[in-house]
């Protein structure tokens, strides 16, 4: 039984990392399938972190604080768009560019704001996402095996959590079974032949765009009003590239999306339980090898050595309409 | 690409352009200082006292140049080839053990000018072979470079945490550093060219690597524009199919083309590690990678361009210094601002202002006969 309850406790911090996790991968899904690379995952749910513990501090509510987050990411989604659909910009240069204007901005405005030394005002109970338990949690307990996997495991989350989760089959059913998914894939693929149909490229990425600023503002309200009390600077600590690994790694489909951000949570949840603790078979591991290993994984993924990772087709390329 | 722009005359290209766009972000960068409730001229005044007001200051401003001429470098050569390399950062960080391990060898018993050239081989060597793995998984089995480097970036990051902490510390410190270096491991100061200027060094860390910074500059100059390897990299960044075409062997001068990047980015681990500290510290590179993109991106990866873009950066670096100390609500963090605005304007959006610049300058020199190829702008 004392396993048991070691698999329950990690499998709940896996779920608890992971969560950013989907819902920015799920971001960079929608981007990057319709043909706009995006780095700046990192730097937008940063922003949205940010905003979000702004606003919930100042408003007392959490649904503020969110909102807040969407609103931010978005409009940093739109310039990253504007630099890499109307300008035509190079993708990765302005992605690259957002995180470095959150990363810093943040600190700077956050500092001006609240004098805190980079870190928004601890918020109280009902500024942040309370954690819900679902119905009948407490009398299932008692069921052997099941019980506890129902109260601790699938129970006990935060609303974000189970919108995280949710989002990987809807953004399934977006992208394969309606027709604005058809489109967005397709303009990712081969947007001349989208142009040909009479759909603007154009309008289509920047819907994109603007699909993957909303989850990664959630992914950064995730951060300040769930998983912590408020922001801290540069709270994301890398969790927007692993986002990104993690949606090669899945080779842009969302159901495997899912599985990668798990796995990567669950390495991360790992890493923290077992610091210094020696494993059998293999002795002691190195914490800096299991921080390291979700991107070394990545890199074989992509070199080639699991199943191979192909990007969309036209990703990266600024649609000209006339040649 | 096809460029449906104009031709346009050099001074406009590589002097008004750049310029037009640096403006466009240090004046976002002023809204920024404005929405703190301060008075960007007042920063501003603060950053270029802070900058230039002394021989010191000067020699501050200059010691960080040092260090972003070189991460510069790195990109610009990567970018000829066309390829993108973010791992600059990963690169010098690795390639700090390469300069480390020079000194902690013979810094007892050698000169520097002994230790320097094992140094500078020991970072290129360690800075090349951490870019060679992205160079070749780009070239044999077609993995996006960007992603592996950012991600090869982290894995430096984990690795050099590692050696830190098991390998290269001295026994019973609790610190992440190795030890002091003696005599041998330290570079000298150029006390001597800043006082033909009548100027005094004082305590700054400007030391000789600047001079090799220089060096590395026109070596990358000659290496692009007067050498078969470099024609070959400009080919092949202009166009794959062409470079293939005419029976260049592309994944040779991609695997080629990153190591030289990752010598150079590696090459920065020498200003600090010997130049500074003395000694190799956890997180020395401090972001300097990463400016080396926006450096090459102002300096529009000519040597000639990257010298001045990254004195500028220098002189945001030190003179963000004295605006924190004058200006306490504007941190160190404005240069990250600032750096990402310059990164965004003079990168993803260089040819927003193009247009209109154009239009401006065509109708001033009157030249109409290219007005139509304008308007398909």
């Amino acid at each position: 039984m004392d396993y048991f309850q070691l698999f329950l406790e990690l499998a709940q911090s896996t779920v608890r990392l992971s969560t950013p996790l989907i819902l920015a991968a799920l971001a960079g899904l929608f981007t990057e399938r319709a043909g706009v690379f995006d780095i700046g995952l990192e730097g937008k749910m940063l922003g949205g972190a940010f905003a979000a513990g702004c606003v919930a501090f100042v408003a007392q509510s959490a649904m503020a604080g969110l909102l807040a987050a969407v609103v931010v990411s978005v409009l940093l989604s739109l310039v990253h768009g504007f630099a890499s659909i109307t300008q035509r910009g190079n993708q990765i240069v302005s992605g690259v560019a957002i995180n470095f204007i959150v990363a810093g901005s943040t600190v700077i405005l956050g500092e001006a704001w609240f004098r805190q030394g980079g870190r928004t005002p601890a918020l109280a109970e009902g500024a942040r996402f309370q954690v819900i338990q679902l119905p009948f949690a407490e009398e299932l307990r008692g069921v052997p095996l099941l019980g506890p996997i129902y109260a601790d495991l699938i129970s006990g989350h935060q609303a974000l959590t189970y919108l995280a989760f949710l989002m990987v089959p809807a953004s399934w059913w977006i992208l394969y079974r309606t027709r604005f998914g058809l489109r967005l894939r397709a303009v990712g693929e081969n947007p001349g032949a989208v142009d040909t149909a009479g759909i603007s490229v154009i309008w289509m990425r920047y819907r994109a765009v603007i699909c993957c600023g909303i989850l990664c503002g959630i992914a950064g309200a995730y951060l300040s009003l769930a998983a912590n009390a408020g922001w801290t600077k540069g709270m994301t600590a890398g969790k927007g590239y692993i986002a990104l690994a993690a949606l090669i790694f899945a080779k842009w489909k969302p159901v495997p999306v899912m599985f990668a951000c798990l796995l990567f949570g669950f390495l991360d949840a790992f890493a923290i339980r077992y610091q210094s603790t020696p494993l059998p078979l293999i002795g002691k591991v190195p914490v800096q090898l299991m921080q390291a290993l979700p991107y070394i994984l990545t890199v074989i993924l992509l070199a080639g050595f699991i199943g191979k990772a192909i990007p969309p087709r036209a990703g990266g390329v600024p649609y000209v309409k006339e040649r | 690409m096809s460029t449906p722009y104009a031709k346009l005359p050099g001074w406009v290209e590589y002097g008004l352009i750049p310029l037009v766009n640096l403006v466009v972000a240090f004046a976002v960068a002023g809204l920024v200082v404005l929405l703190v409730g301060e008075s960007p001229l007042e920063a501003a005044y603060h950053m270029v006292n802070g900058a230039f007001g002394r021989g010191e200051y000067i020699g501050f401003t200059l010691y960080y140049a040092t260090t972003f001429i070189f991460t510069g470098l790195a990109v610009a050569v990567a970018f000829h080839a066309g390829l993108f390399n973010i791992g600059g950062e990963g690169q010098a960080y690795v390639a700090g053990i390469g300069v480390a391990l020079a000194c902690l060898w013979l810094d007892r018993f050698m000169p520097w000018y002994v230790v320097f050239p094992v140094a500078i081989l020991g970072a290129s060597l360690f800075g090349a072979a951490w870019a060679f793995l992205p160079g070749w998984f780009q070239a044999k089995r077609g993995s996006h470079i960007v992603i592996t480097t950012i991600m090869f970036n982290f894995i430096a990051a984990s690795l050099m945490n590692y050696m830190l902490n098991r390998v290269l510390k001295p026994l019973g410190s609790m610190s992440l550093e190795t030890r002091t270096f003696e005599a041998g491991g330290q570079l000298p100061r150029l006390d001597w060219l800043m006082s033909i200027f009548g100027l005094s060094v004082g305590t700054a860390p400007f030391n000789v690597t600047f001079l090799l910074a220089l060096a590395a500059s026109f070596g990358v100059w000659v290496l692009i524009w007067r050498t078969k390897l470099g024609y070959e990299m400009r080919t092949m960044g202009h166009s794959p199919s062409a470079a293939r075409y005419a029976g260049i062997k592309e994944a040779r001068i991609i695997v080629i083309t990153m190591m030289i990047s990752g010598a150079l980015a590696g090459m920065m681990a020498l200003n600090p590690i010997m130049g500074e500290t003395y000694r190799m510290q956890l997180d020395f590179v401090q972001g300097a990678g990463f400016v080396g993109i926006a450096v090459a991106l102002m300096g529009r990866s000519h040597p000639a361009g990257i010298i001045p873009a990254a004195i500028l950066f220098g002189v945001l670096y030190q003179g963000g210094a004295e605006i924190a100390f004058e200006m306490p609500s504007i941190s160190r963090d404005m240069i990250v601002i600032i750096q990402g605005l310059v990164i965004l304007f003079a990168g993803a959006l260089e040819h927003m202002f193009r247009p209109a610049i154009t239009r401006a300058v065509l109708a001033f020199s009157g030249r109409g006969r290219t007005q139509a190829a304008v308007k398909g702008a």
